[in-house]
């Protein structure tokens, strides 16, 4: 037999027959093609209807995934060298520049596409029946985004960083009950949310190394999980929303 | 005749095995609450350390003599100033009361401003302007047995107090 031949079978496992059941058995036993569903009704593809933001979406956050990963490689969360990690890779590093640029624009990207997303799915009713539970585990997405976003945004160690992560962590002290100072507080200030956040009582190293967790480990995490459960969810449903 | 069949058992009695396959699903329910409670507990109690490695709440600033009469002066590295005037010596927290943020002094304008959303305070602490809902709080001064001013951030002593020295 060809070398080639068995290279090609070992890849697509199916014979070049082609009919409606070698069709489907085909995407069946591929997973490339198994991501993609085996039937998209006609109505599906009209792109004014979704405006692919869903897919736009998951788009800008593997663009974000990615470019973060490489950014990690000469990032270090300590007080000491973030700062002047940061102006490496803007000055000193080849394409530092350009790939933090990118990282940040597809967090915007992200976060807008995501807002009209949700604004979408308002907008043409999809989140009724049998897609009510999909429209929760979305706003859980749409908060992973935004504390993606709150997280990241810490991570340069600069003067914008510090005072931005100042008054977003005194909101979570003056939030209710989970804040120190908030209506409804039980906890103090050595408890609350806000020392939950800092890892202790003011912005410092605790606070860095927390926050790098959390946006490269923790919400990343948490978002492709809950991602991975609305996809099952919208195949399930009968494909992507569509006209009735 | 001799054995009963399951048409015999009236439909209102419950069967041993159904009894006992219920408990041991609801007891197996229980054990996995627990044991993800356990695990829930430890991972939130692992958020708190046991000691924080901060700056102490009580730091000196020096001797009286050393600040001029009408003079705020900012503890660099400790958000704290220390103000001077003919009555005597107040310490006010660096701390916006709005979202935290440090204000800066105008000694041209005799006036703290907040940089992050434009709040505005007297010398004394008492705000004029902006989103801050109430005074810079004001910190428990004391002179220590040495001659030096000392400070406790964490003690609000409330507009009133001054200490003569």
């Amino acid at each position: 037999m060809n070398i080639f031949v068995q290279m090609w079978r070992s890849l697509f496992r199916t014979g070049v027959t082609d009919s409606p059941v070698h069709r489907v058995f085909r995407v069946v036993v591929n997973f490339i093609l198994h991501l993609h569903p085996a039937r998209v009704s006609k109505d599906g593809i009209k792109i004014t209807y979704t405006f692919c933001l869903g897919g736009l979406s998951v788009l800008f956050f593997i663009m974000t995934a990615l470019t973060g990963g490489l950014l990690m490689i000469y990032y270090t969360p300590d007080v000491d060298k973030a700062y002047a990690n940061m102006l490496d890779l803007e000055n000193v590093i080849p394409f530092g520049m350009f790939l933090r640029n990118l990282h940040r624009f597809a967090a915007h990207a992200m976060v807008i596409s995501v807002s009209l997303h949700m604004l979408r799915v308002f907008l043409t009713a999809s989140y009724k029946s049998p897609r009510e539970f999909n429209w929760v585990i979305g706003t859980g997405l749409l908060l992973m985004t935004f504390l993606l976003s709150f997280t990241g945004y810490l991570l340069p160690w600069d003067q914008l960083s510090y005072w931005a992560v100042t008054v977003g962590t005194t909101m979570a002290e003056n939030s209710p009950i989970v804040g120190a100072k908030g209506p409804f507080s039980v906890l103090g200030p050595e408890e609350d949310m806000r020392f939950i956040l800092l890892g202790g009582t003011s912005i410092d190293q605790p606070t860095l190394i927390r926050f790098y967790f959390a946006h490269c480990i923790g919400l990343p995490g948490a978002l492709v999980g809950l991602m991975a459960m609305h996809f099952w969810r919208v195949r399930k449903a009968g494909g992507i929303s569509r006209p009735l | 005749m001799l054995k009963p069949t399951t048409n015999d058992i009236p439909e209102t009695m419950v069967s041993r095995r159904r009894v006992l396959g219920g408990a041991l699903f609801w007891a197996s329910c229980g054990i996995v609450v627990v044991i993800l409670g356990v695990i829930g507990g430890g991972v939130l109690r692992f958020l708190y350390p046991r000691a924080l490695y901060e700056a102490s709440k009580i730091f000196k600033v020096g001797r009286p003599e050393s600040y001029k009469v009408g003079s705020v002066n900012l503890v660099t590295g400790r958000g704290v100033w220390i103000v001077r005037e003919q009555e005597g010596f107040y310490a006010i927290l660096a701390k916006c009361t709005h979202l935290g943020c440090q204000p800066i002094w105008y000694e041209d304008q005799q006036v703290f401003k907040c940089p992050c959303h434009g709040s505005r305070f007297h010398k004394d602490g008492v705000n004029f302007a902006g989103p801050a809902p109430r005074p810079l709080d004001r910190l428990y001064l004391s002179l220590a047995s040495d001659g030096h001013l000392e400070v406790d951030k964490g003690k609000d002593v409330g507009l009133d107090y001054k200490l003569k020295v």
